[in-house]
């Protein structure tokens, strides 16, 4: 399945068992990025927990959020740890921090070419990538360089 | 409370290890290694295991406490503890927990031990098999961050990126503790000697810093330390190890998810370094010793700065083999071979190899032995190091 990143048969991801990642999920599915933002101070938070480390507050709402990045770091493996790599040769992920969301962090794919020259601090976009036919669908974010 | 602190109270008197294999080749089962490390030790100590009355491990030992009491036949079990995290985090940490116990008088005679047979269970190198993923993995694993070297990859990108420090000083590392292991014969890697060309020829686990031989081995094996009060130390075979402090626990929010950490380009130690050079009294500059946990040698390179043995802006001048090699470097580095190639022991062969140190019976004996740290696990969360020292460093 060539419109994936990574082959298929990687695991799929799941908010069990305690649900407090599904408004993400569930967020990914409609094309939307959504992040925890408390309802106590304001503050932006990820990944999710059930407080607010800053004030304590249980009141964390979902808060769509532009997918607008920059990148933070990043590795190439190489080597496959999963049956489903076997074949694929290095990949890249990224880590991209959301300076509009105050500086949370997310880790996804960076499209294109893995040879690439990946550069820390260099803007990227939000790519959603949809697993359709997958038990249960799921959604995938990854990155794409802005201009790249 | 006047004197709050474990400096000088307790001390190691007996060290035992098994053979170290490769993974899958023990021929023992994983629970029969931990026994052969413990009676090892005791014997190494002088006492019967009858007289053991604690336990203290970490990483998620399956050697349970209560069927090694049993086993063993101990007499009273007074202690038993395990050390919260993954990895070898906990390694020192283990240690500082049963001179815990036998400071405060909980117990008398403490094992630390960590028994492993990555081969007769899951190995730490293979990504899961599961085909679901929850929680923190569900943002990870998709993307195929999967195995602890993926999952540390980008925390060592970015810490080289900021301080520009090179891959030789990588290098160097995976250098010394190949060199140390060759006259080590119960180095798993004796015989298999590392120079510069034959790194710098070795495959990419993960780009842009780890090669082949920055990534730690995977093994079967066990080894047990025994701690007992310090007013005994001098009752045992050999000279004692006291430990001068301990340090653990993890820098603020270090755990924080999805990459999350304050701190993200970090081995976890910068407020838990102060902390142990505070108790044991001492500073990196009167450290002999280091026996610092590769579980990737980005992870030794950061833990070096944040103990203050190296400074980051002198790493790619301080960190080459000749500085780190025993026994006329200035920083003796892993002097027994380490994770990288004596054995993956989850770091306890750290510990033991630095009693040997202040003993004067390494195999590669350094003259400056009165003090070693060592240090557990970089980059999980929680971490640990210690400091041990000869009586003359009481």
């Amino acid at each position: 399945m060539t419109e994936f990143y990574l082959p298929e048969g990687l695991p799929t991801p799941s908010s069990a068992p305690d649900g407090l990642a599904e408004p993400y999920w569930e967020g990914t599915r409609a094309g939307q990025l959504r992040v925890q933002k408390c309802g106590g101070c304001g503050s932006w938070q990820w990944g999710p927990e059930w407080i607010c480390h800053r004030c304590h507050s249980f009141d964390l709402a979902w808060e769509e959020v532009q997918g607008i990045g920059r990148i933070y770091s990043y590795e190439k493996p190489h080597h496959p740890v999963h049956a489903a790599l076997a074949k694929r040769g290095p990949y890249i992920a990224v880590l991209v921090e959301l300076p509009d969301y105050g500086n949370i962090r997310m880790i996804g794919n960076l499209l294109g070419d893995a040879a690439q020259t990946v550069t820390i601090g260099a803007p990227v976009e939000a790519v959603f990538e949809p697993h359709d036919q997958a038990s249960p669908p799921f959604t995938l974010v990854h990155w794409r360089v802005v201009g790249g | 409370m006047a004197d709050r602190t474990l400096r000088g109270k307790t001390a190691i008197a007996g060290i035992g290890e098994t053979t170290y294999y490769k993974h899958g080749q023990s021929p023992d089962s994983e629970f029969k290694l931990a026994l052969q490390a413990i009676v090892t030790a005791c014997e190494d100590a002088g006492i019967s295991p009858h007289d053991i009355d604690g336990f203290a491990s970490y990483g998620n030992d399956r050697s349970e406490a209560g069927r090694l009491a049993a086993a063993l036949g101990i007499k009273e079990l007074r202690f038993s503890n395990m050390f919260w995290g993954g990895g070898g985090g906990g390694v020192c940490g283990a240690v500082g927990n049963a001179a815990a116990a036998v400071a405060t008088g909980m117990a008398d005679c403490v094992v630390a031990f960590r028994s492993l047979a990555q081969g007769q269970y899951a190995r730490y190198g293979r990504g899961t098999g599961a085909p679901l993923v929850g929680g923190d993995d569900s943002f990870i694993i998709p993307y195929g961050v999967m195995s602890p070297a993926q999952r540390f990859a980008m925390k060592v990108t970015r810490f080289m990126h900021d301080h520009g420090i090179h891959q030789e000083a990588l290098r160097a590392i995976s250098i010394a503790c190949y060199h140390h292991a060759q006259n080590n014969p119960n180095a798993v890697m004796r015989g298999r000697t590392l120079d510069e060309a034959k790194y710098d020829a070795s495959r990419w686990i993960i780009e842009p810093f780890f090669h082949l031989y920055d990534c730690c081995q995977e093994n079967d094996g066990a080894a047990a330390v025994i701690v007992v009060p310090a007013d005994k130390a001098t009752d045992h075979k050999h000279k004692p190890s006291y430990l001068l402090a301990c340090g653990q626990g993890c820098d603020h929010r270090s755990a924080a998810p999805v990459h999350n950490m304050p701190n993200y380009p970090s081995s976890h130690f910068t407020q838990i370094a102060p902390r142990l050079y505070d108790m044991a009294k001492l500073t990196p500059a009167d450290i002999g010793i280091v026996q610092c946990y590769e579980n990737f040698t980005g992870g030794v390179l950061m833990s070096l700065v944040e103990h203050g043995l190296v400074k980051a802006e002198e790493a790619n001048d301080v960190l080459i083999p000749e500085n780190l090699l025993a026994p006329g470097g200035r920083m003796p580095l892993n002097t027994s071979g380490g994770n990288l190639a004596e054995c993956y022991m989850h770091g306890l062969e750290l510990v033991i190899e630095a009693v040997r140190q202040i003993r004067g019976t390494a195999i590669n004996q350094v003259p400056r032995n009165d003090t070693a740290i060592i240090i557990g696990g970089p980059m999980v969360t929680p971490v640990s190091s210690i400091i041990l020292g000869s009586e003359a460093a009481l």
